[in-house]
């Protein structure tokens, strides 16, 4: 009988201290991998600011498209305004360029062509190009903030000068 | 008289200093043989007893040894090539360019770094073709197959993170479409992308990191299971050959063929 009773809820001293040493180890083991997540992820990254300066609004004439390779962004002036799109293909990520001969963006690494509105005409892109928010600062130059989409063909999404 | 050459190697194999270190002592009796390969740290991972038969080409195309072949030069290439590449970024494109046309000798260990690492990739397919279409992936050994199958992802990780090491256009496109595939797991994508590349592009962290795992992580990682790989060879009764296999094996392994040679 007091046997029974033991088995079903009693831990003897060797069990006892057997679930103490297996429950620290997992505590520590999860602390490791936090405390190794953490590390792994940098704090502080070196990268470019996401607000590009494109300069006066007159370097690009009506009718343009404007690659920025270095930032990856189109500066395109049409007959509504300027506007701003990502030239990041959103397959995997390659730089699209501008094709004047077609009258389309096409991307090099796998063949996906987009309008110049970033309209998408054929994948394998599942998104057509987002737009990018642009707006005139006060020396009166053009500025990109790469890490805000705005709504394509949009009112706001256009500069007039 | 002089001593033949062979008669000098027996009397270093007779000193105390080479009985130190060699237990088994010399002769060429089973015994001996056996416990020569027993008894080395290295050689006791593998059978002391091989069939005849399993060492002819037609067994096996010998393809697992020659993937470990170009996985060898692949380490005494890499080392080498480690004392003159810095992994920043300013740097690393021109000590690359310094490998080809300055370093001596140089061209010819990233040369042979290279092709090494194409022929291995090639090898470990052809080897897991092999075995799968012998039907060697079966009962004992489906364990090491799956060891196979994680040592096939940790060539084509080596593979995958060696290329960005040049640090060329070609490099930098690779890893940002191979990286952009990695943020389309579902849930943590994004998360692993930035983890992987530490930062939201292919930089100078990026390539730390992707060198830190080509030259430490990835090759001891396959060390580690390449050990274990063929270790399991061993415990799971040598190199698969049909004949050897236990009677039920085999008569299962026969009746499955003719199954399938009647369209059942």
């Amino acid at each position: 009988m007091a046997d029974e009773i033991k088995e079903n809820d009693d831990v003897n001293r060797r069990q006892f201290f057997a679930k103490l040493g297996l429950g620290s180890l997992s505590i520590a083991a999860a602390g490791t991998a936090a405390f190794a997540y953490q590390y792994l992820e940098p704090n502080v990254l070196f990268e470019p600011s996401p607000v590009v300066n494109a300069g006066k609004p007159d370097r690009y004439p009506l009718g343009s498209v404007t690659i920025d390779v270095n930032s990856g962004i189109y500066i395109i002036h049409s007959d509504e305004g300027y506007f701003s799109l990502s030239a990041v293909c959103t397959h995997l990520g390659c730089m699209t360029a501008w094709k004047p001969e077609l009258n389309m963006i096409a991307c090099p690494c796998h063949g996906s062509k987009f309008e110049q509105s970033g309209k998408k005409i054929e994948g394998p892109a599942p998104k057509p190009l987002p737009w990018k928010r642009i707006w005139l600062n006060d020396d009166g130059d053009l500025l990109v903030d790469r890490s805000t989409d705005v709504p394509p063909l949009a009112r706001d999404s256009f500069v007039r000068v | 008289m002089a001593k033949t050459i062979d008669q000098h190697f027996e009397d270093l194999r007779g000193t105390r200093v080479w009985r130190s270190i060699f237990r088994s002592g010399t002769g060429s009796s089973t015994l001996k043989r056996a416990l020569a390969i027993q008894q080395n740290v290295f050689l006791h991972l593998f059978s002391t007893k091989v069939r005849t038969r399993m060492l002819s080409v037609s067994a096996t195309w010998y393809l697992g040894t020659l993937t470990l072949g170009t996985f060898l030069i692949l380490v005494a290439t890499g080392i080498p090539l480690m004392f003159y590449y810095h992994p920043s970024a300013p740097q690393a494109y021109a000590d690359t360019k310094d490998l080809e046309f300055v370093v001596s000798s140089g061209l010819f260990l990233r040369n042979l770094h290279r092709w090494s690492a194409h022929a291995m990739v090639f090898l470990v397919f052809a080897h897991m073709f092999k075995v799968f279409y012998r039907g060697a992936y079966r009962t004992p050994r489906e364990f090491n197959w799956v060891i196979g199958v994680i040592l096939l992802l940790l060539t084509l990780l080596l593979s995958y993170t060696g290329y960005l090491l040049p640090w060329d256009q070609l490099a930098y496109w690779a890893i940002t479409v191979g990286s952009n595939i990695a943020s389309a797991v579902p849930v943590m994508g994004e998360k692993i992308h930035f983890l992987l590349l530490g930062g939201n592009a292919v930089n100078a962290n990026a390539l730390l990191r992707f060198y830190v795992l080509h030259c430490m992580i990835l090759p001891l990682a396959a060390m580690f299971f390449v050990a274990i790989h063929f270790w399991r060879i061993r415990k799971d009764g040598g190199l698969y050959s049909h004949d050897s296999e236990p009677a039920t094996v085999r008569a299962n392994a026969d009746a499955a063929a003719t199954n399938a040679k009647e369209g059942k």
